[in-house]
This record gives C-alpha cells, sequence and structure tokens, in this order.
C-alpha cells in the first residue's frame, strides 16, 4: 500500500520547514534572566558563545545538530523530491541510500529544544534565575518536526518507480 | 496453446481518472507556516524599536548587552554598542529602545546613568551595586521625537513625576549643600537642593531647591530661608543653647525656611521659579528686613583708627544702623581736613520696636525725621567707643548727652550731618593732657636744688642724732641696767614681805582680826544701847532669871 500523494505531502512539509527555518534561526531561541542580567540567545549567538569560551567540540557539535542537520536535510529531501517527480533513474541507490541517513539522523535535531526544555523546567529560581523559552524555540521545533513528517511522508519506492516503468 | 474459446472477458471497471482542480490540503501546512514565520518575524520586527545614541562623559558602568534603559524601573530597552565619540571627547552609548517606548523619545527628554549613591540622608540605587549600573530616562514635554541624545552626568534631583515648585536662593555661600540636601520647614523635611553654581560674577552662589508639593504652598513671598547646617550654639544671658534642625542636617547640612510673622500677610504663595536670598543663619533671617534707611554724615574730632565700614551704630545697645563709609575731605586748601563717617540708619528697627502695642503705621520720611530731631533735641549724638579692648575695634554709639550744647539736624545737606561728642576714650586722654601740662608748668630745677640743701641739712641732723645715739648707748645704757638690777633687788624684797606666810603678813592678819572683833563688839554695844539707853544712867539690868 503506498501513501497517497507521497511527494505533494513531502514537499509540503519541506516547504514549510524551509520558511520556518529562518525564524528558527533568528529568533532568540532561550531568555535567560538573572539577578545581575537578562539576555536572549539565539542558536547561532549560543554557538558562537560555546567556541568562543572554549568549548569548541560542544560548539560544532552544537552546530552541527541544529544548524547543519535540519538545512541538510531538507535539501536532501527536496532533492529526492525532485528527482522522484523527474523519474530520473540516475543514483537510485544512492538516493535510496541518502534517505535512509536523513531519516536515521533526523530526531537527533531535537537535541537543542529538549536542552531548552530542560532548562526552562529546571532553572526556576524566580527574581534569582529564570529561563524562558523564546519564540525561535517554537519555530525551530516546528522545523524539526516538519523535516521528520517530510522524512515519514516519502515513498522511498518512488526512487524506483522509474524502472518498472520502462520493463 | 489449445485453449477453447475463451469466454468474452468480463468488462472491467475503468477508473475515471478526475484532474482535481484545487491543490490538496496538505498544502495549507505550508501556508501555516508560513504565515507563523512571519507572525514570528514580524512581531519581533516590529517590537524592535528606534536605536537611539546618548553621549555621555565616560562609559563608566555600561555594559554591552547587560545594560538596560530603564523608564520608572521599567526595562525598555538594551545598550548594544558603546563607541568613542569623533572628538574623542566623550562615549556614545547606542541603544535599542523597546517600540512601545518611541513616544518617550522626546527632544528634550533627559538620559542619565543611574549607580549607587550613597549621601548622608539617602541611599539610592541599591539595586544598582548587584545589577550594575543602568541608564534611566527622564521624558520631556516635547512633541517632537528624535533618536539623539546628550546625557545628564548627574541625575536630575526633580523628575517630572514630583509635585511641587523650583525656587532660587542667593546667598553668600555655599555651605555644606550638596545635590540632595534637605529642606526643612519647621523641622519637617519638605524638599531639597537640585542645584547650585557659582554667580557668574563670583560674588555669591545661587542654590536651586526643590519644595515638594503639599509644602511649597507655605512659601511666600514673606519667607526667608537661612542655611540650618551643623549645630547652632549660642552663650547668651540665659546660659548655652545648642539648637539643629536635626540629624541629618548636622551631618550634611540642610536649608530651613519660614515666613516673617511681622510683615504683612502675602498675596499667596511664591510662584515657582522665585528668587530668595539665603540668610547665613536663623538669626540673621529672622531679623526684619530693612526696607528704608537714613543717611547721615558723622564728624568726628578724633581719629578714626579702629572704626571699619560695616562697624554697627548703636543707640544704646540696638543696633539700628552700620557704617557705609570713611572719608576724607577737604574743600579748600586752607580749610580743615575733616574725616567724614557716612553710616546708614534704618528707622524700621526703632520703629517697629516701639512698644505702644499698636501695630506701626505705615512708615513717612517726615514722621522718621520728626522722630530723629526730637531725639536730637533731647541730646541726641554720636560718639566712637570702643566695641572690643583688645582689637580696639571702634563702633559708633547713638547716646543722650543732656549736657550738650544744643544742636540740629539740617536735612537739606546730602547727607545731613548728625552733631557728634568726643568719644569717652578721648576724654580721658584729654584729662591726662591736661595733667601732663600742669605737671610740666611745675619748676623742677629749683625743687631739686633746694631738695638737695634739704638733704645735706638732713644728713647732718642724722648724723648728730646718731652722735646722741651713741652716748646714750655707752653712757646711760650701763647706769640704766644697774638700776634696774636694783630695782628689781628692791622688788624682790617686797615680794617677800609681801608673801601669804611672811610674819608681817601674818602680824597684820591677826591684829586685823582683832580690830573685827573689837568692831563687832562696839556693834553689839551701839544695838543695846540704842534699845536701852537708860543703861547708859542705870547700867546693865540684872538678868531676869
Amino acid at each position: 500500500m503506498r501513501a497517497p500523494r507521497s511527494l505533494q505531502r513531502t514537499s509540503a512539509y519541506l516547504v514549510a520547514a524551509a520558511i520556518l527555518y529562518v525564524p528558527a534561526n533568528v529568533l532568540p531561541v532561550m531568555h535567560s534572566s538573572s539577578l545581575l542580567a537578562s539576555q536572549d540567545d539565539t542558536i547561532l549567538s549560543g554557538v558562537v558563545y560555546l567556541v568562543r569560551s572554549g568549548s569548541w567540540p560542544l560548539g560544532l557539535l552544537v552546530f552541527f545538530a541544529s544548524v547543519t542537520v535540519p538545512l541538510l536535510k531538507i535539501l536532501a529531501l527536496g532533492f529526492l523530491v525532485w528527482m522522484s517527480a523527474c523519474r530520473s533513474r540516475a543514483h537510485m541507490l544512492a538516493r535510496a541510500r541518502l534517505y535512509r541517513v536523513v531519516e536515521f539522523v533526523g530526531r537527533w535535531s531535537m537535541l537543542d529544544i529538549f536542552a531548552v526544555t530542560l532548562l526552562v523546567a529546571l532553572v526556576r529560581m524566580g527574581r534569582l534565575a529564570s529561563v524562558l523559552p523564546g519564540p525561535g524555540a517554537l519555530a525551530f521545533a516546528a522545523v524539526v518536526v516538519l523535516t521528520l513528517l517530510a522524512a515519514h511522508s516519502f515513498d522511498p519506492r518512488l526512487i524506483w518507480d522509474p524502472v518498472d516503468a520502462n520493463d | 496453446m489449445p485453449m477453447t474459446d475463451p469466454a468474452p472477458a468480463p468488462k472491467l471497471p475503468t477508473a475515471a481518472v478526475g484532474r482535481r482542480r484545487l491543490p490538496s490540503l496538505i498544502w495549507l501546512i505550508p501556508v501555516v507556516a508560513a504565515a507563523v514565520g512571519l507572525w514570528l518575524v514580524a512581531h519581533t520586527w516590529l517590537e524592535q524599536g528606534p536605536i537611539v545614541t546618548i553621549q555621555f562623559s565616560s562609559a563608566d558602568g555600561i555594559e554591552v548587552g547587560k545594560t538596560k534603559i530603564r523608564y520608572k524601573s521599567v526595562d525598555i530597552g538594551d545598550v548594544k554598542g558603546i563607541e568613542i565619540s569623533e572628538d574623542r571627547k566623550a562615549v556614545v552609548v547606542s541603544a535599542q529602545v523597546a517600540k512601545s517606548a518611541w513616544d518617550l523619545l522626546s527632544r528634550d527628554s533627559k538620559f542619565f546613568v543611574v549607580r549607587p549613591r550613597i549621601s548622608g540622608g539617602t541611599v539610592s540605587g541599591l539595586s544598582t551595586l548587584l545589577s550594575g549600573a543602568y541608564i534611566a530616562i527622564e521624558p520631556g514635554t516635547s512633541k517632537e521625537l528624535t533618536v539623539n541624545f546628550v546625557g545628564l552626568e548627574n541625575p536630575p534631583e526633580v523628575t517630572s513625576d514630583m509635585q511641587g515648585r523650583e525656587y532660587i536662593l542667593r546667598g553668600e555661600q555655599l555651605g555644606s549643600l550638596a545635590y540632595g540636601t534637605p529642606v526643612f520647614y519647621r523641622r519637617v523635611n519638605v524638599g531639597h537642593v537640585t542645584k547650585f553654581s557659582l554667580d557668574s560674577d563670583g560674588r555669591g552662589v545661587e542654590v536651586g531647591v526643590f519644595v515638594n508639593a503639599p509644602y511649597d504652598r507655605f512659601v511666600t513671598s514673606n519667607t526667608h530661608f537661612w542655611h540650618a547646617s551643623g549645630v547652632d550654639v549660642t552663650l547668651d544671658a540665659n546660659g548655652l543653647k545648642v539648637s539643629t534642625e536635626s540629624l541629618v542636617s548636622i551631618i550634611e547640612g540642610g536649608i530651613a525656611f519660614q515666613e516673617l510673622a511681622d510683615l504683612p500677610p502675602p498675596h499667596g504663595s511664591a510662584p515657582s521659579g522665585a528668587s530668595f536670598t539665603l540668610y547665613d543663619d536663623r538669626a540673621q533671617a529672622m531679623q526684619l528686613p530693612d526696607l528704608h534707611r537714613e543717611q547721615f554724615a558723622l564728624y568726628f574730632p578724633e581719629s578714626l583708627r579702629g572704626l571699619s565700614v560695616g562697624a554697627p551704630v548703636d543707640f544704646r545697645g540696638i543696633v539700628v544702623g552700620e557704617v557705609k563709609s570713611l572719608g576724607v575731605e577737604y574743600e579748600k586748601a586752607d580749610s580743615p581736613i575733616r574725616f567724614p563717617v557716612l553710616i546708614n540708619v534704618y528707622p524700621d528697627r526703632l520703629r517697629s520696636r516701639s512698644l505702644n502695642g499698636s501695630s506701626p503705621g505705615a512708615y513717612s520720611q517726615a514722621k522718621s525725621r520728626a522722630i530723629i530731631d526730637r531725639l536730637v533735641a533731647h541730646g541726641m549724638r554720636g560718639q566712637l567707643r570702643t566695641g572690643n579692648l583688645l582689637t580696639g575695634q571702634l563702633y559708633i554709639a547713638l547716646d543722650f548727652f543732656p549736657d550738650a550744647s544744643k544742636a540740629a539736624i539740617d536735612w537739606s545737606g546730602t547727607p545731613p550731618v548728625l552733631a557728634t561728642l568726643p568719644g569717652g576714650l578721648t576724654e580721658i586722654q584729654d584729662a591726662v593732657g591736661r595733667i601732663a601740662r600742669k605737671l610740666d608748668r611745675v619748676p623742677i630745677e629749683r625743687l631739686s636744688g633746694e631738695l638737695s640743701q634739704a638733704l645735706v641739712s638732713l644728713d647732718a641732723t642724722l648724723r648728730s642724732s646718731q652722735k646722741l645715739i651713741g652716748q646714750l648707748d655707752s653712757q646711760v645704757a650701763p647706769q640704766a641696767t644697774r638700776t634696774l638690777a636694783e630695782a628689781e633687788q628692791a622688788l624682790r624684797a617686797a615680794n617677800a614681805l609681801l608673801a601669804q606666810d611672811a610674819p608681817l603678813q601674818k602680824d597684820v592678819q591677826n591684829a586685823l582680826k582683832q580690830v573685827a572683833q573689837s568692831a563687832r563688839a562696839l556693834a553689839v554695844l551701839a544695838d543695846y544701847l540704842e534699845r536701852h539707853p537708860e543703861s547708859l544712867i542705870h547700867g546693865k539690868p540684872e538678868d531676869p532669871r
């Protein structure tokens, strides 16, 4: 049983994810306030802070998981959808593998959201210190969920369809 | 393959492939996403207000990203950058202000850095100790908006939400006043000092005070302000008196004000920005103002050394004026040089101290001159007197000298001349001079010749008397000694005779006893004879027994 209108669904999810990718990276994800100061952090400012403060492996990890992976996912799925829509027969095996990688790696992008959620839940000390999710967190979570949905709704059999048709 | 004629295949249902005109509902998702994304971005974008630049002399305590801009303790913006101005004399702080705070950015809005401040009476900005300094905004009233400001170096002492009035005080010196120094009305803290500055000519200071709302109506045109700093210690006939406004004012000074009771009631309270005199102390402030003055010239026969401008003019202990100037004048080459002393006399001080209970009538020059004329006719004269024996400071005393020769004031003179008398010290000097002149006339040389003769004769006399004494010593004295010894002997013999147990004494005693017995017998005889006179003839009768 094939998923109905797989290509359309996937591309719709992808477009939505691509749109929300912009506010997810521009808007602050986390608003932390303490007695001394309060500040807003976007994902990129967090990465910059991590790299500057010396823990660049962690910074790279966050950058990879939160910035690169969603983008690559959107691009990769878009590429797959495009190729399938064109009924291309090129690199079909590689495309199938790419799809598997995308589906596998997708869930790790929620790392940031998990971190923010944990902080929001844990750091509740009233006036002393508190952490609140910013508007970027919503957009970012939406991007991740949408890419997951897109990967899920894409039917990998579409990659191989042109082979059957030409037999 | 052998096959029977197959039965005609049943007609397969053909699928009607319709083309949907509308795209799938799934496309609503990206539309919603786009809407949400746009809303998020737009919301954030719209919330971002303008970037303002504020110029300060120093960025002390200001940090990029940490320092906030606050209005009434509400964050309305963040400092986004600090740069040094092009002329390197100031720093330019750029800050993002919330959209909702747009209308606070009037052209006359003021920005200032709030840092912890501890002055004698108040602690302010304590929260900035932990959170660091912040930039506060004091919105202006102008409708014109701008984004470029020059910040204040000191927080304004009066903010727009404070009700009250500001007044200007002019005084001779600042004393211990500072920003925020309290202002007292009947020892109630009703305001504070907002600013102070030196006069442009450097001859005084100008102090701005702010009096809070319900109390500003007590400030009228009759109100006098004075320095209430520190402790006022007065030592008078009643003893030691220490008075102060409050403990705070001892430490950081203060200004007090009060209305003069004696003056006619004022017309409402003073308008904002009214100017007042700042007196040095309460006594000075509470003095009635000298509205009128009369000027007189006095010519003293003696030296004016010790008399200075400002020296009091004292009318039997009451200061009624002061010396205005001292000078030298000569009209012609041959006329004597005179030393005029100009004095100001304030007739109000004489008038208001009249004892007739009724309020003094309106001042008129004629009336006050009539009073002065009467005083002069009664012998009022000016006299120089020593106010301080140590420093030799002089003052001018107006006193009554009924014996003084007649004088009157010629009011046509400018200024009129008030008659004077030589001062007390001068009189003593004159007397000493007279004595000296008399001494001078004594013929001291002749006197001394006679004196030396007298001394020579005295010497001779003394010498002869000395000889006489020598004779006495050598001749008279031994004889006298001898005589004395004999006398002593005689006395001793006499003593022996007169002693209690001496034979002579005993005999005398016995004799005396017998005399006494005889006397007693005689007395008995006399008594008997008195009662029995016949016994002289008949003799003593026989005893009847």
